[in-house]
């Protein structure tokens, strides 16, 4: 369709960060703030957390150390031959919120998705020092093309649910809950009120 | 009597299935073009063109728009003057498997008590209308669950009223945040029965995205509910800004004296949709 432009300059110039956070970074980003990431993240959505949760249960180790990483919700579609990855934008992260503590306090120092969050996933934010990332939901597309390697790391039986490290490069987020324990989503709907008040 | 080969059926519905994963309609991407125009938060505008660019680099590039590739939900309107040769529902089935495996979609059907994945995106849910004439159309609307998460059904008393129903479906709509990808489009199914609310409310979004509906009372219905859900400001992606809704449909039907149905279903921005007619 003629009617679309090919390249948005706006998230090319975001201000980038390494992945994983340094503990420099993650003290600097703010709730509202836009940011390319690079660097490696590992992936995980409702099956990956039931697993890695009965691990833990059973007091077993962890196929991956988390300490200090980025878990994205994601479950990919399959990559056509010679493809890193096909589309791979988040998923509603509110169905991970009965499992995310447990891994905020095992060290997860952050996790992206897309929606809110429970009260207590961000009371454990505050307490472990995460911080919680919305990706662009619905922009599978654009954000496969920002992944520049796939590997499959644990749970492969669990299809498109199984656990991956990506390489990514340039990938836009919006970050929603800060260290400070602001709330972009509240903020917007405070700002909205204040605006009609 | 005219005759239709299941394999005909087959294979219409496996294109569809990847067609519709790839290649988004005019209606939605329309839709999209005049809310980018109309935006005027900072980052919703932008958000919304880079929906524009997601749907054209998918296109080209032969990515799905969204990684969730959906639930294939399948309307079938089959003329009572058609004979189907073979077996109509395993042709149905056998295209969405087709359709997931061979156009590279991410399979998402599951056994709802062992998640077991069936690793074939099948069943889909097959919805049949008998119609007159002699002609079948299928229409093929994979739903993703982020948004479908978020549509629900109430049985409100009749003494609701009118007041009482545009107040439930904002409450839910604003209920859902930023869970479906807003911008979003409102399915309401009004009236019928339990099930028939619910099946309203998703074959309203059959419709063109921002037709009117044709009864008056309820255009003038659906404007004030799009106007409301879009004054309460939390936009695309919950990131504020005029655009949390591109639609309200609403399909309604004559109820029980007692009963008030109001069924919600929500579509994401990711409006995948295709038609046939055999
Ligand atoms: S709600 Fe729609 S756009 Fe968002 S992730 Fe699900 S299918 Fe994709």
């Amino acid at each position: 369709m003629s009617l679309l432009r090919s390249e948005p300059a706006f998230f090319d110039n975001l201000p980038e960060v390494r992945l994983p956070f340094s503990p420099e970074a993650l003290t600097s980003l703010e709730a509202g703030q836009l940011v390319s990431l690079s660097g490696t993240l590992y992936t995980g959505r409702d099956q990956t957390h039931r697993r890695l949760c009965a691990l833990l249960e059973d007091g077993k180790e962890l196929p991956v150390d988390l300490v200090g990483q980025l878990l994205y919700y994601v479950g990919p579609s399959p990559a056509r031959p010679g493809r890193v990855i096909g589309a791979a934008g988040p998923t509603t992260s509110y169905r991970m919120d009965s499992y995310t503590p447990r891994l905020l306090a095992l060290g997860l120092a952050a996790t992206m998705g897309k929606g809110a969050r429970s009260a207590e996933v961000r009371q454990a934010m505050l307490a472990h020092g995460a911080v919680y990332l919305a990706a662009i939901g619905g922009a599978g597309a654009f954000l496969s093309r920002c992944i520049k390697k796939s590997e499959l790391v644990a749970f492969a039986e669990a299809g498109p649910e199984a656990l991956f490290r990506f390489e990514v490069e340039n990938f836009p987020a919006v970050v929603i809950n800060d260290l400070a324990g602001r709330d972009y989503y509240a903020l917007v709907a405070a700002a909205k009120k204040k605006g009609e008040g | 009597m005219r005759e239709i080969d299941s394999n005909e059926i087959r294979k219409a519905v496996r294109d569809m299935a990847i067609a519709a994963a790839h290649d988004l309609e005019p209606d939605i991407l329309e839709a999209l073009l005049a809310a980018r125009d109309r935006e005027t938060g900072e980052l919703a505008w932008n958000i919304l063109d880079l929906l524009l660019t997601n749907a054209d680099i998918a296109s080209r590039e032969r990515i799905p728009v969204c990684q969730d590739t959906g639930t294939g939900i399948l309307f079938l309107e089959l003329g009572q003057e058609v004979h189907i040769q073979g077996d109509l529902n395993e042709a149905l089935q056998e295209g969405v498997r087709l359709g997931y495996e061979e156009g590279y979609l991410r399979k998402s059907v599951c056994d709802p008590l062992t998640r077991k994945n069936t690793g074939t995106n099948t069943p889909a849910v097959v919805h049949l209308e008998i119609v007159p004439g002699d002609h079948l159309t299928i229409r093929f609307l994979p739903k993703g669950c982020g948004s479908e998460n978020m549509s629900s059904l109430a049985m409100l008393p009749p003494a609701a009223g009118t007041e009482g129903v545009v107040r439930h479906v904002i409450d839910r709509v604003l209920a859902a945040g930023s869970n479906p990808c807003p911008p979003m489009i409102v399915g309401v199914g009004l009236g019928g029965s339990f099930e028939k609310a619910a099946l309203l409310a998703k074959k309203a979004l059959l419709r063109p995205v921002g037709e009117k509906s044709a009864r008056q009372d309820v255009a003038v219905l659906e404007e004030r509910l799009l106007r409301e859900i879009n004054a309460k400001g939390q936009g695309v992606h919950g990131f504020g800004g005029i655009t949390t809704a591109l639609a309200v449909h609403m399909e309604i039907f004559p109820c029980h004296i007692a009963s008030l149905p109001v069924a919600i279903n929500i579509q994401c921005h990711a409006h995948r949709h295709k038609e046939i007619v055999l």
